[in-house]
């Protein structure tokens, strides 16, 4: 009898066996009644304090509530403008720019690869011509933007400086994240472009650089979600997200970066899945681990290089596109689980989310998930309200033991970078997804609407948010115009820097990027040259 | 059980692969390790292969079907021009299938087009692979 059967028998408590009644996601047995002897009391301690169990800040939201993010990008940069401005008067307090998939991978509109995807699942930046339009009318001094972008998270980053430039926004006033996490990308969401190795050199160059030039801006965010949404467990979204951390924190060494500096600016971002205390504990057991690792391998002294912040998207793959509107209460149950495990940064994703760009309803009513959690439920107002109770400190135990055990399989395996360029992680992943799939068609996991409770003859509710029809034609037209319009000289002088700086090893890359995007150089010009000198990832094929 | 059952996709050959630039792997990987299981020969593309390579890797491997996964909206564009290019390279009678985020108002528009069966993520892949096994029988 499976473990998912035992959990519905009916036990008499005298006559309750020994053995674990259910088990998480992970796999991980809960006990049937957990005890004070079932935790480390040696770890839990202060919020605010090492190893920070119990968050980050002393004072949780009473200092700061959670910035509400809600992720917005479409077709053009002037319809997204709109969409910007109207999230902005709604009371959201950060952007968050969705770009499109040839932005992401380094084509130009025009390019034969980019055609069918200009302006599908976010906005098209293609030159510093078109972020100026995005932004038009909203001061980067007072706004934080969050960019989901890594195979061109440098360039986009410096378009984001030129842009500021233009606006007369001092550099250092800037404030926001750009994802740049490269190494999931080979495993989960696919928008690399370069090798792994020299993905990473320029990973290190935007992150040292921005250290110096925006000290308030997050230059990374290393990513568990996408390979969370794709199928493995919390346990391992957390292995390999802590795992790619540390990648990036021994490039970063080997490149000169103080790592009591740059460890300040590291952040992290997760989805959130309907488990609601696996959930809650993988952010404390998560936070507390980064924290002994920085300590123990590095020596990092100051706290502020050890905190472990981070954001999270609520939705993405626990979502149905059977009965919708169920989506709206798992959003509201992942919103706090991320509220009790002490998260910074949140995106509700819209109800329709799983079959369709969601509308400007449905965005609204998101965001407006968030508002009711914050300031109805009163659940933010003290700090780590779940912590001490001995079923939170149990799992958290036991997931920060798994997590470790995880990446200790990877570095059994020598490392994540081998693991990446040899297929190893990404056919782990595929295993994995798998099995989660089997196991909701064999209903051995109960998803409401799809595989019970259904509903005969369900039809699709709510309206259809239509991309507009004249997007991509804008997009190429607004294209064709710069190229007439900028200094051809100007950009072929910027290019070729560029490529100079990138055939040697020694030089940071963003000065020519930043100059490059002062020119108007576009994405795929710049990617170009780079893959010229790089050449381009070549993605193992192992199942 | 008999061996059919066992293995519905037995001496199939099956292209699965991911057109345009959609990075979202994990349902084609999934699908294709399902249709290993039950018995195909299944080629993988990987990311990222224009339509025109995918008709030409379906030709030269003599397949019984493709199966394009899509999940960035550009499944319009896409299945057409992979269907023009089957025709264009003489594989006119190679079955092709789509996996994916598809818009119901848009399933109709790509059957059109020629495509035998459209799969979203919430069958389960007993039912893709029997619904694929008549598809081919």
């Amino acid at each position: 009898m499976s473990v998912a059967e035992k959990r519905f028998e009916f036990v008499e408590l005298e006559k309750a066996p020994p053995t674990p009644l259910a088990v998480t996601p992970s796999g991980i047995p809960l006990p049937v009644v957990a005890t004070a002897a079932d935790h480390d009391p040696r770890s839990e301690g202060l919020p605010g304090q090492f190893p920070f169990t119990r968050g980050v800040f002393a004072d949780g939201y009473q200092g700061r509530l959670w910035t509400m993010r809600q992720y917005a990008g479409f077709a053009s940069a002037k319809e997204s403008n709109r969409r910007y401005k109207f999230l902005l008067e709604s009371g959201q307090t950060g952007l968050s720019v969705a770009l499109d998939l040839p932005t992401q991978c380094g084509y130009d509109p025009t390019d034969p690869m980019a055609r069918p995807e200009v302006g599908k699942v976010g906005v098209s930046l293609a030159s510093l011509a078109d972020m100026e339009i995005l932004f038009d009318g909203i001061d980067l001094a007072r706004v934080s933007t969050s960019f989901t972008i890594n195979g061109t998270a440098a360039m986009i980053y410096a378009m984001y400086l030129a842009c500021a430039d233009k606006q007369g926004v001092p550099r250092e006033k800037l404030t926001g994240t750009i994802q740049n996490d490269i190494l999931k990308e080979y495993v989960a969401r696919g928008t690399w472009i370069f090798p792994v190795r020299p993905s990473l050199r320029l990973i290190a160059d935007t992150v040292l650089y921005a250290n110096d030039a925006t000290p308030r801006f997050n230059p990374i965010s290393v990513a568990g979600a996408h390979v969370r949404d794709a199928g493995c467990t919390a346990v391992e979204e957390m292995a390999y997200t802590l795992a790619n951390g540390l990648a990036y924190v021994e490039e970063l060494i080997r490149r000169g970066g103080d790592i009591e500096k740059f460890a300040k600016r590291m952040s992290f971002f997760f989805y959130v899945h309907m488990d609601f205390f696996e959930e809650v504990c993988k952010f404390r057991a998560a936070r507390r681990l980064w924290a002994r690792l920085l300590k123990e391998r590095y020596g990092v002294k100051d706290e502020m290089a050890l905190m472990f912040r981070f954001g999270v998207v609520c939705g993405g793959s626990s979502l149905t596109a059977a009965q919708p509107y169920n989506n709206i209460v798992r959003v509201a149950v992942e919103l706090m689980a991320a509220v009790m495990g002490g998260v910074q940064s949140v995106f509700t994703a819209a109800f329709d989310e799983a079959f369709q760009i969601p509308t400007e309803f449905s965005a609204e009513l998101a965001l407006r998930t968030q508002q009711v959690i914050a300031y109805e439920s009163g659940i933010a107002k003290s700090v780590d309200p779940l912590g001490g109770s001995h079923l939170v400190e149990f799992l958290t135990d036991r997931m920060e033991e798994e997590i470790r055990k995880v990446m200790g399989e990877i570095d059994a395996y020598g490392g994540v970078v081998k693991a990446i360029e040899e297929g190893w992680l990404q056919a782990r992943l595929a295993a994995r997804a798998l099995e989660r799939k089997m196991a909701i068609d064999e209903r051995r996991n109960i998803v409401v609407g799809v595989n019970a409770f259904q509903t005969e003859g369900e039809k699709m509710a709510g309206e259809t948010f239509r991309l507009d029809p004249n997007a991509r034609r804008s997009v190429l037209e607004a294209f064709a115009a710069l190229q007439e319009r900028r200094d051809a000289a100007a950009v072929e002088t910027s290019l070729s820097r560029l490529s100079e700086a990138a055939a040697g090893e020694r030089e940071n890359l963003l000065p020519y990027l930043v100059d490059c995007c002062h020119a108007y150089a576009t994405i795929g010009e710049m990617a170009g040259r780079l893959k010229k000198e790089w050449g381009s990832f070549r993605e193992p094929i192992r199942l | 059980m008999s061996g059919e059952q066992r293995a519905p996709l037995k001496g199939k050959r099956i292209l699965v692969a991911k057109p345009g630039l959609d990075g979202h792997d994990i349902g084609a990987k999934v699908v294709a390790l399902a249709l290993r299981d039950a018995g195909a020969e299944v080629v993988y593309t990987g990311l990222r292969k224009s339509p025109q390579h995918i008709a030409r890797v379906a030709v030269d491997e003599d397949v019984d079907a493709v199966g394009l996964s899509i999940l960035s909206g550009s499944h319009r564009e896409l299945v057409a021009e992979t269907m023009a290019s089957l025709e264009a390279l003489g594989g006119g009678d190679i079955r092709v299938f789509v996996g994916g985020t598809i818009p119901p108002e848009d399933q109709g528009e790509l059957l059109a087009m020629g495509v035998r069966r459209i799969f979203t993520s919430e069958m389960t892949l007993a039912r893709v692979i029997a619904e694929l096994a008549q598809a081919l029988s």
